[in-house]
């Protein structure tokens, strides 16, 4: 073993190893002495070692057998002994240690040693590392040297106690009276010891916030002295005196002030008087204006001084230090809610902000411009946010992107522009938008009628030249489905025309579907595109069947229920092919940050039906009933009816559930409900016109459940067909229609089209249901709708 | 109050570190790796203030060493910018032109004066005068004692 050398030659060797394995071997042979050491009796050298076993810790190795040395160092005479022992409690035991106990009782002797040196080193661990237990152990003797002591004692013992309240607050109660009688000190130090015990004081105990208000003169007082005094050399830095105690008071003032008319007048001449004489040439001053500032918006002044306040937050977001700006536009954004047109008028500054090199100021700038956004800056702001965002640090964009959704929702000064705006995030920064933009921009287009046409020769472009931004190539594949035959038209006022041919817009789907850049739900969004295509187009009909047919066999699985499902569409059930795939109606707008799957009963309400293409609210469930009607048909095993990619969420989203809830609240409006008759699973007449009757049946499953059977007949001379049956239930209920018996009704009576549904009611509410009957009689469509209160075979209440 | 006060170099060396608050010792590396990560990655001329999870990290380099500290949302960065300047000139007057090197070599004067201009992460004392008069006697104190033992100090 070779023999212990002083810290200093150690130090020297563990930096001249060449390797981490040569410094690791370094190591392990000095920390095997130091243990060996450490076994041993006293002998001279026990600082030594603590100290080399403090370094190797400090360079992260493991030094945990050291603990004990501390405590045995911390309880010997010696003062060199005592230090370093010390030390070593601070840096490797905490409260979590269990030998922290240990020192206790070395601390509690120490504090009454006749060294002052000695007392105060076992003040500073108490205060760096005290545990609740061994504050509460101590606390009196703090507060016996906070009163009898030197100066020099009782700025330590100030501190401390400001650890013991943090660690236990009851015992703030204790150190009140101390901390009182220490104002009239003095000595800074322990003046400044002082005013933070008392900050901490008032902010745990409100009780003790109102007693210390009586000490605000003196406060004033001690301030004036501090401001106005000539240079005093020991305190002085860069022209200002003591300012880590003018700050310290400041921020006791702002606690006293807050919310106190009193507190605050008597201030109001002390803070227009620092804000003033402060020389703002050097961060000193700056930061006690920085202070001043932040205490004169907190409290009640007067308006003069909070203009003035304002004004001095203006001059720092002007100033040519990156800090000072950076805290201007932090204190900004404390009052932009309350001082908003103070605010306003730095805006061309806090704008100009975004541009800066560094990302701390950008964020703050950034965070700022997005809340001074309003109605009659929206244009010039947005072109400043958009130009940002296109040069912005990638971990800001998310940010900045919702930002600006945001705002362009609220302000929105146009469609067109509300439509570009988002039109032009998603092109810069599509990979960082949240999912629920693609819905809602989609639902904001259908939104917008007019410019369908500009919109989709719009994102056609944009899908020519970049499809690897997901968000904007799925909005893109959902426009040029719905919109294709006004793509292909070619004629649009607001763009310059260009002939965009079937071809190319297949093309255009055919390159998103197979490039290894689409996700999954974006390759789904192309193929049904594709397929809505099939209706709007009249040449390539047959281009479009052989692209759905080759993704019947495609790994993926949804794609492959899709495109088997499209198949299937195109040889069985073409006639259908045509209502299915029409244009979807206008889509509900709902409260910002649902996704339209959940709609809420006043979305329904607002809406004038006149908007409506067909004129009915319920019409929304429409086509998610009719296509998960169909589906049900064509599949009959699939679930269809659950969350898909966006498109389909836009439909299937409204089914089940929302058809439930919007329906639910129009039979609220439409009256109350009338109580069942009690027989044992009649049979109920619900509909009868134009010779088409509609009868039901209900039968209890179980608590809950119920399944209702809806029979139709046709009585009329001549043949009806496409017979379709869509219901809708109160919001908590929950509707499952089964596939029905068939779609068509012959005349007379021959035949009978049976549809079972099934409704499970958890909450119990009121059951009314809402019935559509479409058909075709003799080749024009009928629809028709009927409301059904009473269901035979529930109790009275509907259960 | 402070949460933490680091020292580091360059190559991103751990030269010092003083925490005011407790947490275990794997924390006390994640925050360590995680703080020097961020500070040593700014460029040269950027604004001293970061936001790091839910603390103000107000960091100044001297010569080839970084002075980092983390704040709660209420204290002032830019008296913290001073605090850290204070703390360099009282190791300067200490050291006489104090470098790298010194603290490296010298850690516990290092912790030492630290620990008599700052305490419980709030400043202790405002006056430079009055922190190295501290120092010189805690010296004197330690040397008589040890001329007295007949033993040398390190």
């Amino acid at each position: 073993m070779s023999p212990s050398v002083p810290l200093q030659e150690m130090i020297r060797a563990i930096r001249s190893a060449r390797t981490q394995c040569e410094e690791r071997g370094v190591i392990q042979r000095e920390c095997a002495a130091i243990r060996a050491q450490f076994r041993q009796a006293d002998n001279g050298g026990r600082s030594h070692n603590l100290a080399k076993l403090l370094y190797v810790h400090m360079l992260g190795y493991p030094a945990h057998f050291g603990q004990m040395e501390c405590v045995r160092m911390i309880a010997s005479p010696r003062y060199s002994e005592k230090r370093v022992g010390y030390l070593g409690a601070m840096m490797l035991l905490d409260e979590k240690q269990d030998a922290s106990l240990l020192i206790t009782n070395s601390i509690k002797n120490d504090l009454s040693h006749s060294n002052q040196y000695v007392q105060s080193l076992a003040l500073c661990t108490l205060a760096c590392m005290g545990s609740a237990e061994m504050c509460r152990d101590l606390a009196p003797e703090i507060d016996r040297l906070l009163r009898a002591s030197n100066s020099y004692i009782k700025k330590k013992a100030a501190l401390c106690a400001v650890h013991i309240v943090r660690k236990v607050h009851e015992l703030g109660e204790l150190f009140v009276p101390a901390a009182r009688s220490l104002l009239s000190e003095k000595n800074h130090g322990v003046l400044h010891g002082a005013v933070v015990l008392i900050i901490e004081l008032c902010e745990q105990n409100p009780e003790t916030l109102e007693r210390f208000r009586k000490t605000v003169p003196d406060l004033v007082q001690i301030m004036k002295g501090l401001v106005l005094s000539g240079y005093s050399p020991e305190h002085d830095v860069a022209g200002i005196s003591d300012p880590f105690l003018q700050v310290r008071i400041l921020r006791l003032l702002r606690i006293l002030g807050r919310n106190n008319e009193g507190a605050s007048d008597s201030m109001n001449d002390l803070l227009a008087q620092v804000a003033t004489n402060t020389d703002s040439t050097k961060t000193v001053g700056n930061a006690v204006l920085y202070e001043t500032v932040l205490t004169v918006l907190d409290i009640k002044s007067e308006s003069g001084l909070r203009v003035l306040a304002v004004n001095i937050l203006g001059r720092f977001l002007l100033n040519n230090d990156r800090n000072i700006r950076y805290i201007a536009m932090t204190s900004l954004q404390k009052i932009v809610g309350t001082d908003h047109n103070a605010v306003q008028r730095h805006r061309g500054t806090i704008v100009d902000c975004l541009k800066d090199q560094d990302a701390s100021v950008k964020r703050r700038a950034l965070e700022l411009s997005l809340a001074l956004v309003s109605a009659s800056n929206i244009r010039s702001m947005m072109k400043e946010l958009l130009l940002f965002l296109s040069s912005c640090p990638p971990e800001l964009r998310a940010h900045a992107a919702s930002g600006i959704f945001n705002a362009a929702e609220r302000y929105a000064p146009s469609q067109r522009w509300h439509i570009d705006t988002m039109l032009h995030v998603l092109i810069t920064a599509g990979g960082d938008v949240r999912d629920e933009t693609v819905p809602n921009l989609i639902q904001l287009i259908t939104n917008a009628s007019e410019l369908h046409c500009y919109t989709v020769h719009k994102l056609y472009r944009a899908l020519l030249l970049d499809i690897s931004q997901q968000s904007l190539v799925q909005v893109a594949c959902w426009c040029i489905g719905e919109y294709g035959d006004l793509l292909l038209k070619g004629d649009c006022q607001e763009t310059e025309p260009v002939q965009v041919t079937e071809d190319d817009a297949l093309d255009a789907l055919e390159t998103v579907l197979q490039s290894h850049m689409s996700s999954p739900a974006t390759r789904g969004f192309a193929l049904t595109a594709t397929m809505k295509l099939s209706t709007r187009i009249t040449d390539n009909v047959d281009r479009i069947r052989s692209i759905v047919s080759i993704y019947g066999s495609c790994i993926d699985v949804e794609l492959q229920q899709r495109a088997v499902e499209y198949n299937a569409l195109f040889r069985k059930y073409d006639h259908m092919r045509a209502a299915v795939l029409e244009r979807m109606p206008v889509i509900e707008k709902n409260s910002p940050g649902h996704t339209n799957g959940e709609s809420t009963g006043e979305a329904v309400k607002d809406v004038p039906t006149a908007k409506m293409k067909q004129g009915e609210p319920l019409l929304l469930q429409q086509p998610a009933n009719q296509v998960c009607d169909l589906l049900d048909l064509l599949g009959g095993s699939e679930e269809t009816l659950q969350p898909g990619p966006a498109v389909d969420c836009l439909v299937s989203g409204l089914s089940v559930h929302a058809a439930g809830t919007a329906g639910g609240d129009l039979l609220d409006l439409l009256g109350g409900f009338e109580p069942a008759e009690l027989s044992p699973a009649p049979q109920v007449l619900a509909y009868d016109k134009g010779g088409v009757t509609l009868t039901l049946s209900c039968e209890k499953q179980s608590d809950t459940g119920l399944t209702v059977t809806l029979t139709a007949s046709n009585s009329s001379d001549s043949d009806l067909s496409s017979f379709t049956l869509q219901a809708a239930v109160p919001k908590s209920v929950q509707l499952h229609m089964k596939a029905p018996s068939g779609d068509s009704l012959p005349a007379r009576g021959t035949a009978k089209v049976t549809q079972m549904v099934v409704l499970n009611n958890p909450n119990k509410v009121n059951l009314k249901m809402r019935v559509r009957v479409s058909y075709t009689r003799q080749g024009s469509p009928f629809q028709d709708t009927v409301q059904i209160d009473s269901f035979p075979g529930l109790d009275a209440a509907g259960q | 109050m402070m949460r933490f006060l680091l020292l580091f170099s360059r190559q991103g060396k751990l030269r010092l570190q003083k925490w005011f608050t407790p947490l275990t010792d794997r924390e006390k590396k994640k925050v360590i790796r995680d703080v020097m990560a961020l500070v040593l990655a700014r460029p040269p001329r950027s604004c001293n203030f970061l936001h790091w999870r839910d603390i103000k990290v107000v960091y100044k380099r001297y010569a080839s060493l970084y002075f980092c500290t983390g704040l709660e949302d209420q204290d002032n960065e830019l008296l913290t910018l001073e605090v850290l300047h204070r703390y360099v000139e009282l190791l300067d007057k200490y050291f006489g032109n104090v470098c790298e090197l010194d603290i490296i070599f010298n850690f516990e004067k290092a912790y030492y004066i630290l620990d008599e201009f700052l305490m419980g992460g709030e400043v202790l004392e405002t006056s430079k005068v009055a922190v190295s008069v501290s120092m010189e006697n805690a010296d004197t104190l330690q040397e008589t004692m040890e001329e007295y033992m007949n033993r040398p100090a390190f």
